[in-house]
């Protein structure tokens, strides 16, 4: 190596596979803590993470009440099991979730992307995705920059002291 | 810790060159801050180190998203304004510790 590397990352490229309301703000804070920190970051949305680019979706995802062992009622007990399966209540417990991020002022998605666009972060699509579930361009957000193979995302993950995480 | 004499002024900074009282703070010591940083300060950046610095006095725990929705600049402007650390390296010119929040 003939740079010096000081041990401080300097990209960070994640990719965001699943579109429950925590793996993609699990992805979003990751990004923009990036970016706010001087790191160039790129996230990169495939399979059910799509949703959090496509402009009819981003702002309604869910956290699941259904397999979800760890959730918890307000009051701290374990939320019955068959609770998750009633109409209604994914999207209750979903809307109580968004509510306490706001409080901490975490954004919805779509200002979310805004905020990490406007620091320079990138945001792309997964080709394979893209077309497997039959999405148009006009479906994504206008934050993507682009619709990326595989190979294409391993090109743009490159470079000294990046790092590739995977949510 | 450590004492250093900023702009003709002894003042106490944290290990991470944080002002440990901000009330030894004035416009002196911020533009030598920000030189230090690479930043040459404008009133555009001074409105954004007073917004931080009231904010910070009324016990607000400051993110991006309030100050982008300040008035004074949007996200993308501190972006420019403080290039690689639109709270950190705001945070630290205006003489208030090293913000705590993960947005």
């Amino acid at each position: 190596m003939d740079k010096k590397s000081n041990g401080s990352i300097k990209k960070v490229s994640i990719i965001c596979a699943k579109g429950n309301l925590e793996d993609v703000y699990a992805a979003l804070v990751l990004a923009n803590g990036a970016v706010m920190e001087g790191i160039e970051a790129k996230l990169f949305f495939t399979f059910f993470g799509m949703d959090a680019i496509i402009k009819k979706r981003m702002n309604k995802l869910h956290t699941a009440t259904v397999g979800n062992p760890a959730l918890r009622m307000p009051n701290g007990s374990r939320m019955p099991k068959l609770l998750g399966l009633i109409p209604g209540v994914q999207a209750m417990v979903s809307k109580m979730m968004k509510k306490e991020m706001d409080k901490l002022d975490v954004p919805p998605v779509d200002e979310f992307l805004d905020m990490i666009t406007a620091g320079g972060g990138e945001v792309y699509a997964c080709k394979l995705a893209f077309d497997m579930f039959k999405m148009k361009k006009e479906d994504l957000s206008e934050h993507v920059s682009g619709i990326l193979t595989v190979g294409e995302f391993y090109e743009k993950a490159g470079g000294e002291d990046s790092q590739i995480i995977f949510t | 810790m450590a004492q250093k004499t900023i702009a003709g002024h002894s003042v106490n900074l944290t290990d991470e060159g944080y002002l440990e009282d901000h009330t030894q703070w004035n416009s002196e010591i911020a533009k030598e801050i920000a030189r230090e940083e690479g930043i040459e300060l404008t009133d555009k950046h001074f409105q954004v180190l007073e917004f931080l610095r009231k904010k910070f006095e009324e016990g607000t725990e400051l993110t991006i998203r309030k100050v982008g929705k300040s008035g004074i600049a949007d996200i993308k402007e501190l972006y420019r304004l403080f290039p690689g650390g639109p709270l950190k390296k705001s945070s630290r010119i205006a003489g208030i510790p090293k913000p705590t929040s993960c947005v």
